[in-house]
């Protein structure tokens, strides 16, 4: 734990980098998903197509992703933008299943009752489909938010900062004890990034939580008998 | 006033669900749609609203044709109320109520002074306003349904099986509740149901139809049964199984002032009055057709459950 406390300035900037850099494709994930998802849950060619490439792309081994997109975007080798391309475009392959199913999980019967009522397919889009796929949209950007933030620390084998220096370094010096604080430290920044979208969640869709009525009776009489 | 000239639908897949309907449905009065499934009695509905266009034809609301303007303004003018409710889960009671007040760009507190009205109008009390619809039981969302389908003060107003879903006890009450409220609103209303005792009880214009949209037979309910205008007719009723025709049960011993009525089949209908042995009016006139058929409604539907 000394190590910690000595490097402690060390630490904190790799995490912050850490934070920054997982955000990014965690953001551009959730963003490019939704059309594609919408897509996908509407045209059965897209779905097949979206589906396919998702699979293809997610298969790319990160660390050839990352040494090739410099060729590919025109970037230095050890620009940050490669790595947080790479994470995107994985971001993007996990979420996009994720996203065609959240549309698809959206009662065919509240969609032609809102369209019954006189909803444009615009506004039937915000307020209804899309409010509705929430549920199911969060659980797989969970997935992608674990992911991404677990995969970021191989950027550092191409000399992104993050708290994969920690792992590197730790392991060159055959020094355990860094590479458990890094493990700790990438830990706790993906149970940071769950929890705020667990909490986020349950702010924007409160009706996910509303109980049963038999439910509370039940929990208000429980006291009574105890 | 609502008219169906020539219409027809085929669907892509080569379904005829309704050729060359055409109908007038009165003002201010009960339209039922009654016929098994896949008859296109849903259909003819939808096509009301523009949820379905006709493959040929016009369908006209007091003289205008439907098809002239937006199809989004057309169905914010009318009531809607589906099986299930299709209520939107993620919306609290009011904020269903008052969704297409609130589309219409009227404001929010007025569109939530007007829905918590419309609950006094269905018969449910206000502390359900801000529950969300899993929270209540299905009856209870077939009110808000029918709410919210109020809740533009629409003239007319299309109700697609709406109480298909909820058991024979509930759906006496909220068939009872919409009788009252047509007494009070006067609306244009257009009912689809597969019941024909529903068909009866809440049409003031029944609509027997048989595959693709035919029409069998068009009458109040007295003169359906009265007159049954076919074999497919007096079948749908249940005429020809004698289920109609109510007598009095003379083998079964007598207990206080009911006696027991039987069918046609002989199986059990209900009881009727008859204080003293006598039965009121005429003797043994068992039952004016209202009263035969209020008896012979119970049984059915407890049939159905």
């Amino acid at each position: 734990m000394l190590w910690l406390w000595d490097n402690l300035d060390l630490v904190l900037r790799l995490t912050a980098d850490h934070v920054r850099l997982s955000i990014i494709p965690i953001v551009v994930g959730f963003i490019v998903c939704i059309p594609f998802g919408w897509l996908a849950n509407r045209y059965t060619v897209a779905r097949t197509i979206l589906l396919t490439l998702g699979g293809v792309l997610f298969s790319i081994p990160s660390l050839a992703l990352f040494v090739t997109l410099p060729a590919l975007l025109g970037t230095r080798i050890l620009d940050e933008a490669n790595v947080v391309v790479a994470l995107s475009i994985y971001a993007i392959a996990v979420m996009v299943r994720g996203a065609a199913d959240a549309f698809s999980s959206v009662s065919r019967d509240v969609i032609s009752s809102s369209t019954a009522v006189g909803f444009s397919a615009v506004s039937r889009f915000w307020t209804v489909e899309f409010p509705l796929a929430g549920p199911v949209l969060l659980a797989s950007l969970r997935v992608v938010s674990v992911s991404t933030v677990s995969l970021l620390s191989v950027g550092s084998l191409i000399g992104v900062q993050s708290l994969g220096y920690l792992f590197i370094n730790g392991y060159q010096r055959d020094f355990p004890e860094e590479i458990l604080i890094g493990i700790v430290f990438t830990v706790i920044v993906a149970v940071l990034f769950d929890t705020i979208l667990v909490l986020v969640g349950r702010l924007l869709m409160p009706w996910t939580r509303a109980t049963p009525r038999r439910r509370s009776v039940t929990s208000a009489a429980a006291p009574v008998t105890a | 006033m609502i008219e169906f000239h020539s219409v027809t639908k085929r669907f892509p897949d080569g379904t005829l669900a309704v050729e060359d309907f055409s109908l007038v449905l009165p003002s201010r009065k009960t339209t039922v749609f009654v016929g098994s499934s896949g008859c296109g009695k849903t259909t003819l509905l939808r096509m009301i609203n523009r949820m379905i266009d006709p493959s040929s034809g016009s369908i006209e609301i007091d003289g205008v044709d439907i098809a002239s303007g937006s199809a989004v303004a057309l169905r914010r003018s009318i009531g809607y109320v589906m099986q299930n409710s299709g209520l939107l889960p993620h919306r609290r009671v009011i904020d269903n109520i008052a969704t297409v007040p609130l589309l219409k760009g009227v404001k929010k507190a007025d569109a939530h002074t007007q829905a918590m009205e419309l609950l006094d109008t269905v018969g449910l009390d206000r502390a359900l306003a801000y529950r969300y619809p899993s929270q209540l039981s299905g009856g209870q969302q077939q009110r808000v349904g029918v709410a919210r389908g109020l809740a533009v003060n629409p003239n007319i107003l299309l109700m697609d099986e709406p109480f298909g879903a909820v058991d024979p006890i509930v759906r006496d009450d909220l068939q009872q509740e919409l009788l009252r409220l047509q007494h009070d609103l006067d609306k244009t209303v257009v009912f689809v149901t597969h019941d024909i005792d529903e068909a009866f009880l809440l049409g003031d214009q029944v609509v027997i139809l048989e595959k693709g949209a035919q029409i069998a037979q068009v009458g109040t309910p007295k003169e359906i049964l009265a007159n049954p205008a076919s074999d497919f007719v007096a079948s749908f009723i249940g005429a020809d199984r004698g289920k109609r025709r109510l007598a009095v049960d003379s083998t079964v011993a007598r207990s206080g002032d009911d006696v027991v009525l039987v069918d046609g089949a002989g199986y059990v209908a209900g009881v009727i009055e008859a204080p003293g042995g006598v039965l009121p009016g005429s003797g043994v006139g068992v039952g004016t057709n209202s009263r035969a058929r209020s008896v012979s409604n119970k049984t059915d539907q407890a049939g159905d459950a």
